[in-house]
């Protein structure tokens, strides 16, 4: 075992319980060698999860951790932060989590510009639920809701995120595990609402149905789609079509919520005392 | 009346208050009426004393952060109306199991639905007790006047936190937005939640070796601990089906229980002599005990019942009234709820029967007062 699983992993609660090849527990290893980079007070950060294969890297990190409700992540995530700034906050979704049931709590987190970090496990499916389709699941893909082939059309998380709001925003995938060390390093040091969307395989719902392969084969396959952001500038949309695009997306710092509503106390206090309430 | 300081306050807003002088740091909601007044006074009030106000998105989120934040070791609310309440049962049932203190105040329209939105009514007390999936613990305060919404709302917030466990404030809208006289005590008590007494590598959330509220550390204060909405060990990860889930289940539900008789607030008016009692609660109250008054006067021997907490149901104080009169009769303002309660607390020993009201109107006391005169022997 690695120096860092373990420092950071509960030990007793190992082994883990996703499948053989599933992409989650190098995503988990991701988050945890980029806390290791960044340096973060191991006893001020909670970890906070919703519902789904994903939500389960929570239980194993060896932090305050917080198993919430299906796509709700995020919203006792804004409680945390807001009634304790002092503390680091991270989330950890899927994309069904994040995106579906979750997804109006994700547009106004970005809004809000909480200092979260996000990262969503995206493996373009439902995997604890058994395979069926998420908003992430490709237009004619399979699944066990779309026998005939998926007629909902999918988000561009990022696109979503970055338009409502969020101060950082990057793709990764589970095949470039040393860029998304990097991605979700800077997303930890980003003073406001990150957000990492990191590919993650999942061979036995998404990959089997759809015959992907196993999942190396599903690994070789983000290697050879991956486009990074800057080549992708010079590419036209019909080619980057199917493509992901990896790196960071969005850079834009703005106020953030908590340091905001620590001016809003200031001056509530002020006037109190200054008998103008 | 307790020594204070008398105002005017509209139940909203004393709900308001008491949650501040209780310790409450934190709040969370979504607007909707009749209980708006809690979330825009708060969102004044909490900044002067160093609390956090925050809208949000809708009522699952408010419940969300309430939670999020009393884990963090703050006191936390949330207030709502019928529709929002139904919207805030899934993560209820969350803060029951996962022992989160946490208050949520719901000041009720007329439902289903959409309904009545501005008007009065009591149709959420079934749902306040059963609202959630699963079976749980529910402690349930019902005000009966602006003073009371003072009272219980520090009451459900010590409560709330000594239990660990979330507690409802049920208000309707004739107490929410009435204005009336009231004294803010000079003292009140208010209590905090157990704190664990063990280093942080020996702490277990979910210890019950010394009392059935195991103590509770906060986020970020070095303990390193596992929050979760499935069934969990003492060490709060997940277990498996079997006798520890059920042990589990029963303990959430039983430490509210066995505290029954030390929570329940039941007073009565009139009720020695009686043969016709009104049970009521809520804004009903104020009709039930004038129409008690004009029973009396016309040589009906009337009395009134009040209930301050409808659940845990305070089973004792039914059946023994049950066993002194001839009949009690339930006004409320829904189809029947808490009158199957009386009646089955009652075990046949008088005869039970219920008002109803319905129509987003507020009894009469000459309505009740016909009521009782049916049922008097
Ligand atoms: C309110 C609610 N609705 C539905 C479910 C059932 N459910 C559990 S996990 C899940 C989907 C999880 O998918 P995703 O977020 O993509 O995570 P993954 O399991 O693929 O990692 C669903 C629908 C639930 N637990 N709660
Ligand atoms: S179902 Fe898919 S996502 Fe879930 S553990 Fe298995 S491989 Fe991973």
């Amino acid at each position: 075992m690695s120096a860092i699983a373990e420092k950071y992993l509960r030990q007793r609660l190992l082994p883990h319980i996703w499948c053989p090849g599933c992409g989650h527990g190098i995503l988990l290893g991701a988050i945890l060698r980029a806390i290791e980079k960044v340096g973060i007070d191991r006893d001020k950060t909670v970890m906070v999860s919703g519902i789904g294969c994903s939500s389960r890297a929570t239980g194993y990190m060896d932090f305050d951790t917080l198993h919430t409700t299906h796509g709700r992540a995020l919203a006792f995530a804004t409680g945390i932060k807001i009634a304790r700034p002092d503390l680091k906050v991270v989330v950890v979704t899927g994309d069904g989590d994040a995106a579906a049931i979750g997804g109006n709590h994700l547009i106004h987190a970005c809004r809000r510009n909480v200092d979260i970090t996000t990262v969503c496990f995206n493996n373009n499916v439902y995997g604890m639920t058994s395979g069926q389709h998420s908003p992430l699941t490709p237009f004619g893909h399979m699944a066990t809701t779309a026998p005939y082939g998926n007629v909902d059309h999918p988000f561009d998380l990022c696109d979503l995120v970055a338009a409502a709001g969020a101060t950082f925003v990057a793709r990764g995938t589970a095949y470039h595990v040393t860029q998304l060390v990097d991605l979700i390093a800077l997303a930890l040091e980003n003073k406001g609402f990150s957000f990492v969307e990191a590919y993650s395989q999942c061979p036995t719902y998404y990959g089997r149905r759809n015959k992907l392969g196993s999942a190396v084969d599903m690994l070789e396959w983000y290697k050879k789609n991956s486009v990074p952001v800057k080549a992708a500038a010079t590419k036209d949309p019909q080619e980057l079509k199917g493509k992901i695009v990896t790196g960071v997306l969005k850079k834009a710092p703005r106020e953030e919520f908590t340091e905001e509503y620590q001016r809003v106390i200031d001056t509530a206090m002020a006037r109190l005392k200054g008998g103008r309430s | 009346m307790s020594e204070g300081k008398v105002v005017l306050l509209q139940g909203n807003e004393a709900c308001a208050e008491a949650a501040i002088r209780a310790g409450v740091r934190f709040f969370a909601g979504y607007p909707i009426t009749p209980s708006t007044e809690i979330a825009e006074t708060l969102a004044l009030r909490l900044p002067q004393v160093g609390g956090k106000f925050v809208q949000m998105e809708d009522e699952i989120a408010s419940m969300a952060a309430v939670i999020g934040a009393s884990l963090a070791g703050v006191k936390s609310m949330t207030a709502t109306s019928g529709p929002g309440f139904s919207l805030k049962q899934e993560n209820l049932g969350y803060a029951a199991l996962a022992e989160v203190p946490c208050v949520v105040v719901n000041v009720q329209r007329v439902g289903p639905s959409t309904g009545l939105p501005t008007c009065p009514a009591q149709g959420d007390v079934m749902q306040a007790r059963w609202g959630t999936h699963g079976d749980h613990p529910t402690v349930v305060y019902c005000p009966s006047s602006v003073q009371e919404a003072y009272h219980f709302t520090i009451d459900a917030v010590n409560a709330s936190e000594t239990l660990r466990t979330p507690t409802i404030l049920l208000m309707d809208e004739v107490i929410g937005h009435m204005r009336e006289k009231m004294v803010i005590p000079e003292k009140v008590t208010i209590l905090e939640r157990p704190g664990p007494d063990v280093e942080p590598g020996e702490y277990r959330p979910y210890d019950v070796s010394r009392s059935d509220v195991p103590p509770m550390a906060a986020f970020g204060a070095g303990y390193r601990f596992h929050v979760t909405g499935l069934y969990h060990g003492e060490d709060g990860f997940p277990i498996d089906r079997g006798p520890k889930a059920a042990q589990l289940l029963a303990r959430v539900c039983q430490k509210v229980e066995r505290r029954r008789a030390q929570l329940a607030s039941v007073w009565s008016e009139s009720c020695d002599d009686c043969e016709v009692a009104v049970v009521a609660y809520g804004s009903p109250v104020r009709v039930a005990l004038r129409a008690v008054r004009m029973a009396r006067a016309q040589g009906i021997k009337a009395g009134l019942v009040k209930l301050g907490i409808l659940w845990p149901f305070p089973e004792e104080a039914i059946r023994d009234l049950a066993g002194r009169v001839k009949a009690i009769l339930v006004p409320e303002m829904n189809l029947g709820q808490i009158v199957i309660e009386v009646d089955r607390a009652s075990k046949g020993q008088c005869r039970v029967e219920g008002l109803s009201r319905v129509d987003g109107e507020l009894f009469t006391p000459p309505e009740v007062l016909e009521a009782v005169r049916r049922v008097a022997p």
